[in-house]
């Protein structure tokens, strides 16, 4: 009997609440003490089409999804076909009494063919087709022996809103659910059982994070331009967006979207911009005056497979390049990129205090696989105390005494003027896209324009003294194989990492969250510590190697490489090491 | 709102770059005389301004200025608006900015009704790049990209505002001041997104479209036309041609956009804590609590 260690997978047509479904069985889980980690993949289509929600279950905590299947809910034949191969010898699969099911095709394999009448149940019990999901969720906990008193106390909560019978109906239907896979007598060798310490955990996914962290930051403007997969943010946020005093607004275009968070920025609000690839390429023009007129401004990148639209609701790591270069000339930007959920909120906590210390914009590159993720985490590291920095920001006071006009782009030191809000009777001033003086007057000078581009590219020197922190080591000090990534792979590198020390091998993982400007001498120890780095990243060129290498001189050969929408899974990993399949 | 503001207290030591004969010295100067008549010190306005002869406007003056990029002005406009509603928050830019790469955010901005002033220099010819037809040129200008005289009609600002729902539109012309001084005023002193179109020569790249030639089309409206009734201004917005008609249009009481922001409903958010807790009473560990 494998305990508290399984795979399952809830495949089926878009529409069919697979998505809510799976978050809501996630959560029971978690309620038990348990550690699941959920990932959506669905497809940009309303209707129709194979979507699915796999859900992996520990006992211990865990950070990524992984190969194989244990337990597949068919609420479609396609779902079988779709997944076949992944199901393991002694796993299951729940299918509905009307399914066209060939049950001999997952004998052949060692698969056990459970067929549930999920749809009558729901009808019957229900009232509706609907609740098929359901009666779906209460034949899992049948078969595992999973308590089902964790599944209800969901179903209240989730449903609860709805009214009426909502709550009740599918109560019925779950354990409707329940009892028919135990009147069979199904057998399974798989089990989930609660723990016994059922400590509070949150269950949230990488998008909800940089929002919740966000609006913790003391974001209190939202301009943003629906696209997949970063709207969840703007969707967390303008939901919360009365609560909290958050200006939310959906403007017409991504152009006006960015340029609506710099006028904002510019007044003295802490404004964020919520995108994807395409969304941003339009913003370039805008990011850009952004960094010329030294306003602050957080964007959030969520990234897609490009080109242009590419797949729309996959994952990849595509777009770091483009954002290190975007717009034309030179000009200072910062980007920060999470690679844990609990990362994810810090990057939406300190984005703000970043773009408001430097004057600049700042990017928390997020992407699909991470967004949409969900994992049990220790509410411990969420922390919700308020502690905002606004930087070299001049009050009234500040301003009254000061020696002389205000000098908006003042030349200093640290390459950070001072910053006066508009509307300040002492500090009447204007900026400019154009180069301009210290008074953000248009000039032409030559030696005005060199003083001025010194002083705004200074200001990532600054932060890399101040703030920018090196990477992040996962693993022994001394290694044999250091994996160097960032983002979402992370989990998957983490637990390969795992494998290959318990396996013998020594290997570490090191992983940037600050990535621009980068750290290059941490990087450099970091890479020099090890005999032997290998890059793992979700995109064609391995865009971080070879940013690497243009900062430190450092080659970068060896790179794992997956482009092909989909996220890595530890075996991912492993299986491109040719000298870990001669040690096993 | 200071009572004693003049217009030295607009003055600013940067002379223009313009042309001898510019419409844009006397939109400045209208510019600077509508503040001062509204009593509004320096402080209490931002220019925004895209990019052209006229979005240099901002930095003739003493005022605070954001010198933006070709076609965004009102979008960065709207972002200050709706961070500070308090704000004063006038748009100087061309025929190009507003109506050609800015086109689309003129016409959202009508029917968002955000509370900004928005004039545009429209003198029907990009200058700065040294002539090119612009959308408000004439069907059949000949320009150094239109050697054959340019093929498509002009964009008409006053109908398409009126259609897209504007609630506040003029029309000015840089010949006539006195009344430029008092629409542009009037466009300030609206609650709303306000439309000023400035019928403006460009001596140098549009000479045909000259003070002379203005001079003998414009008229201002009766003093007894209502701009308020709908169907008037409907059939007044059609006239153009061999009478345009200079004046407030048309104009409707309607919520500004930012007035309806729940969020805004306590003051600004840029001159309120940023402490979520201290700003709007949240209680952030319940927050997190929905996630558990």
């Amino acid at each position: 009997m494998v305990k508290n260690d399984m795979k399952i997978l809830i495949g089926g047509d878009a529409g069919q609440g697979i998505q809510s479904t799976g978050k809501g069985f996630v959560q029971s889980l978690a309620r038990a003490g348990l550690f699941p980690f959920g990932r959506q993949d669905y497809r940009s289509r309303i209707r129709g089409g194979h979507n699915f929600f796999e859900i992996r279950v520990s006992g211990e905590e865990i950070y990524t999804h992984s190969s194989g299947l244990d337990l597949l809910i068919a609420l479609t034949e396609d779902s079988v076909d779709e997944h076949l191969e992944e199901l393991v010898p002694g796993s299951g699969v729940i299918y509905d009494e009307d399914s066209d099911m060939d049950v001999e095709k997952l004998e052949n394999r060692d698969i056990n063919a459970y067929q549930v009448p999920i749809t009558s149940i729901a009808t019957e019990e229900g009232g509706a087709k609907v609740m098929a999901n359901t009666a779906a969720i209460g034949a899992i906990s049948g078969l595992t022996g999973f308590d089902i008193s964790y599944l209800n106390e969901i179903i209240e909560e989730n449903f609860g809103v709805k009214g009426g019978n909502v709550v009740e109906n599918n109560l019925n239907v779950a354990k409707a659910g329940k009892e028919y896979v135990e009147s069979k007598g199904y057998e399974f060798d798989y089990e989930i059982s609660a723990r016994e310490d059922q400590p509070e955990r949150m269950v949230i996914n990488g998008n909800e994070a940089i929002a919740f962290g966000a609006a913790v930051g003391g974001c209190n403007f939202v301009s943003a331009y629906p696209m997949t997969p970063s709207t969840s943010i703007l969707e967390w946020l303008a939901k919360h967006s009365e609560e909290m005093d958050i200006v939310i607004k959906q403007p017409e275009s991504e152009l006006a979207a960015i340029s609506i968070a710099i006028g904002a920025g510019h007044v003295g609000a802490r404004p964020l911009v919520t995108t994807s690839g395409g969304g941003f390429s339009l913003m370039t023009e805008a990011f850009g005056l952004a960094g010329t007129t030294e306003t602050s401004l957080v964007i959030a990148e969520v990234q897609r497979p490009g080109p242009s639209t590419g797949l729309p609701t996959r994952t990849e790591q595509g777009d770091l390049s483009s954002i290190i270069h975007a717009s034309q000339g030179e000009s200072p930007r910062m980007i920060i990129s999470p690679a844990t959920i609990e990362e994810a909120f810090q990057a939406g906590k300190r984005a703000f205090d970043l773009a408001e210390e430097y004057q600049l914009p700042v990017v928390i590159l997020n992407d699909q696989h991470l967004a949409d993720s969900y994992r049990a985490v220790h509410p411990d590291r969420f922390d919700t105390e308020v502690d905002i920095d606004r930087g070299e920001l001049l009050t009234e006071e500040d301003l009254k005494e000061l020696d002389g006009e205000y000098l908006r782009h003042e030349f200093t030191d640290s390459g950070i003027s001072p910053r006066a809000v508009p509307g300040n009777k002492y500090a009447t001033y204007k900026t400019t896209g154009n180069e301009h003086d210290q008074n953000g007057d248009v000039t032409e000078d030559p030696e005005i324009r060199t003083k001025m581009m010194d002083k705004r590219m200074k200001k990532l020197d600054t932060a890399l003294e101040r703030d920018v922190e090196g990477p992040k080591r996962y693993g022994p000090e001394d290694a044999e194989l250091t994996f160097l990534g960032w983002g979402s792979p992370y989990g998957a590198v983490r637990e390969a990492v795992d494998k290959l020390n318990h396996d013998g091998i020594s290997s570490n993982f090191y992983h940037l969250h600050d990535i621009y400007p980068l750290p290059a001498e941490e990087v450099k120890n970091a890479i020099e510590s090890s005999e032997r780095v290998i890059v793992v990243e979700n995109n064609f060129s391995g865009q971080l190697a070879d940013f690497i290498t243009r900062e430190t001189g450092i080659q970068l050969p060896e790179r794992i490489l997956k482009y092909d929408g989909r996220p890595f899974t530890p075996e991912d990993v492993l299986s491109e090491l040719d000298d870990y399949e001669e040690v096993n | 709102m200071a009572e004693d503001v003049t217009l030295e207290d607009y003055e600013y030591p940067t002379d223009p770059t313009w042309c001898p004969g510019c419409g844009d010295f006397a939109i400045l100067r209208s510019v600077k005389a509508s503040l001062v008549d509204l009593g509004l010190a320096p402080h209490e306005s931002l220019l925004v301004s895209g990019i052209g002869c006229g979005s240099k406007l901002p930095h003739y003056m003493n005022v605070n200025g954001y010198h933006s990029i070709h076609g965004r002005p009102v979008p960065v406009a709207t972002g200050a608006k709706l961070a500070n509603p308090d704000m004063n928050v006038v748009v100087t830019a061309g025929d190009g900015d507003s109506y050609g790469i800015g086109g689309n955010h003129f016409l959202h901005s009508c029917r968002r009704n955000i509370g900004i002033t928005h004039i545009v220099e429209d003198n029907r010819v990009y200058g700065l790049t040294k002539g090119q037809y612009s959308p408000t040129s004439h069907k059949g200008f000949v320009t150094k990209t239109s050697p054959e005289g340019s093929i498509e009609p002009p964009v008409r600002p006053v109908p398409t505002a009126l259609t897209s729902g504007a609630t506040f539109i003029a029309r000015a012309f840089s010949g006539h001041v006195q009344e430029m001084n008092e629409i542009f005023a009037a466009a300030m002193n609206h609650d709303g997104y306000a439309l000023v179109d400035v019928l403006q020569p460009c001596v140098t790249f549009n000479p045909g479209k000259s003070y002379d030639f203005y001079t003998d089309l414009v008229y201002d409206l009766d003093e007894d036309y209502d701009p308020t009734d709908r169907e008037a201004a409907e059939e007044k917005a059609k006239e153009w041609g061999n009478r345009i008609p200079l004046g407030i249009i048309y104009r409707e009481d309607r919520p500004t956009y930012e007035e309806q922001v729940p969020a805004l409903q306590e003051g600004p958010v840029a001159n309120r804590s940023l402490d979520p807790e201290e700003r709007s009473g949240v209680d952030l560990e319940e927050v997190k609590g929905s996630f558990m």
